[in-house]
């Protein structure tokens, strides 16, 4: 084992979820909307206690790969959630007989608890879309679609638009 | 102008609860009745930010945190219970 | 306040209320439940960042430096909502409330409902 495996292990043990610690550290300071010194301090302590306590609960994910292509995703969906309201008020605002309600099943590629929680999650945040029932095996998601015009365009758009970011990101 | 915006978008809001309150008693079913409850949890969040903005201050937004949070929880609960009858596994 | 930032945050505030009405709207008078899940979502999330956006905006003139809490209220609403639409979609499909007759895809329930692959 080099030095540097060794120094790496030390950091993982009293920092056993970088990232979650940092949100900890941002969501307490935005909770208390100061940037004090001794906010700060109460921060970075429990940015540092509770993900110790919490660290034998987690169970393993899929690490994210690529951080700018999540960055990109995230702002793309946010973009995403903005127009497609837009669409679907202007559908809504239209006489409801004119909807074409339908339920659809999306294969999918990606495996693993994470990646498949945030592609469900998306397609139940843009609108037009909410996600159902995941099937036993994990390979379909079954969504209810509130106005089909064309089922396989819609599916190719979710498998290209949402899942293969996804798949890139995580690496599965 | 920002007193008399405040004043119409409270209205809209008011408007909106309404619908719900219909929604509520209407049904047909339970998922309906949850699903108008949470609207209306989601709802009264905005009508607490609106009143934090009428009277300038900060200190309502605890307090719409706190409902966004119960909002939720209670949502996640009742969706538990009527898929397993049961809420704690 | 400057007139135009005033006017930047009226703008956002009828937008909100509008996009939350919106959302009330659809909940009350589309046909069925798996229609009506659509819009409470999603546009009343929308709505809300609206009216957040404008309250940070206000206190952060109103007190002379950044006040950005509100954000913690739109990241919230952002991941609970889908994680609830999720929840009330998989209990009513489980209680098998019922459908409008022109829902295509019906069988797709059928299998959804017993969690296995489509046909």
């Amino acid at each position: 084992m080099s030095p540097n495996d060794t120094q790496r292990r030390g950091i993982r043990r009293w920092l056993p979820m970088p990232v979650q610690s940092l949100i900890l550290f941002g969501v307490w300071l935005l909770l208390n909307n100061s940037l004090a010194p001794g906010q700060l301090l109460l921060a970075a302590l429990l940015a540092l206690a509770i993900p110790l306590l919490v660290a034998p609960l987690q169970q393993a994910q899929p690490p994210v790969r690529r951080h700018g292509l999540a960055l990109s995703y995230t702002l793309k969906v946010l973009y995403d959630i903005v127009v497609a309201n837009f669409q679907v008020a202007i559908r809504v605002l239209g006489p409801s007989s004119r909807l074409k309600p339908a339920w659809i099943a999306v294969p999918l590629d990606i495996e693993g608890a994470l990646p498949i929680t945030l592609l469900a999650s998306t397609i139940s945040l843009t609108p037009g879309t909410v996600s159902a029932e995941l099937s036993e095996d994990a390979k379909w998601l079954y969504v209810h679609v509130l106005d089909l015009d064309d089922e396989q365009a819609l599916i190719a758009q979710i498998k290209q638009r949402y899942e293969q970011p996804l798949k890139e990101i995580f690496g599965c | 102008m920002l007193n008399t915006t405040l004043q119409i978008v409270a209205v809209l809001l008011g408007g909106a609860l309404l619908m719900n309150l219909i929604r509520l008693f209407r049904g047909p079913d339970l998922p309906d009745r949850i699903l108008a409850l949470d609207t209306l949890y989601i709802n009264s969040i905005g009508l607490i930010l609106l009143f934090g903005l009428y009277r300038g201050s900060t200190l309502y937004f605890e307090a719409a945190l706190l409902v966004a949070m119960l909002g939720f929880v209670s949502t996640a609960a009742l969706c538990k219970y009527l898929l397993r009858g049961d809420i704690i596994e | 306040m400057h007139p135009i930032v005033e006017l930047i945050i009226c703008a956002f505030l009828l937008l909100g209320g509008l996009f939350v009405l919106l959302g009330s709207w659809g909940l009350l008078r589309l046909p069925d439940f798996y229609t009506r899940l659509h819009t409470p979502t999603k546009a009343t999330t929308l709505g809300l960042a609206g009216l957040l956006i404008a309250s940070m905006i206000h206190f952060s003139l109103l007190e002379q430096r950044l006040s950005i809490h509100e954000l913690l209220i739109t990241l919230f609403l952002l991941i609970t909502a889908p994680v609830s639409a999720h929840m009330l979609a998989k209990s009513a499909l489980h209680h098998r409330v019922r459908m409008q007759k022109v829902t295509q895809g019906q069988h797709l329930a059928e299998s959804a409902r017993e969690r296995e692959g489509p046909g």
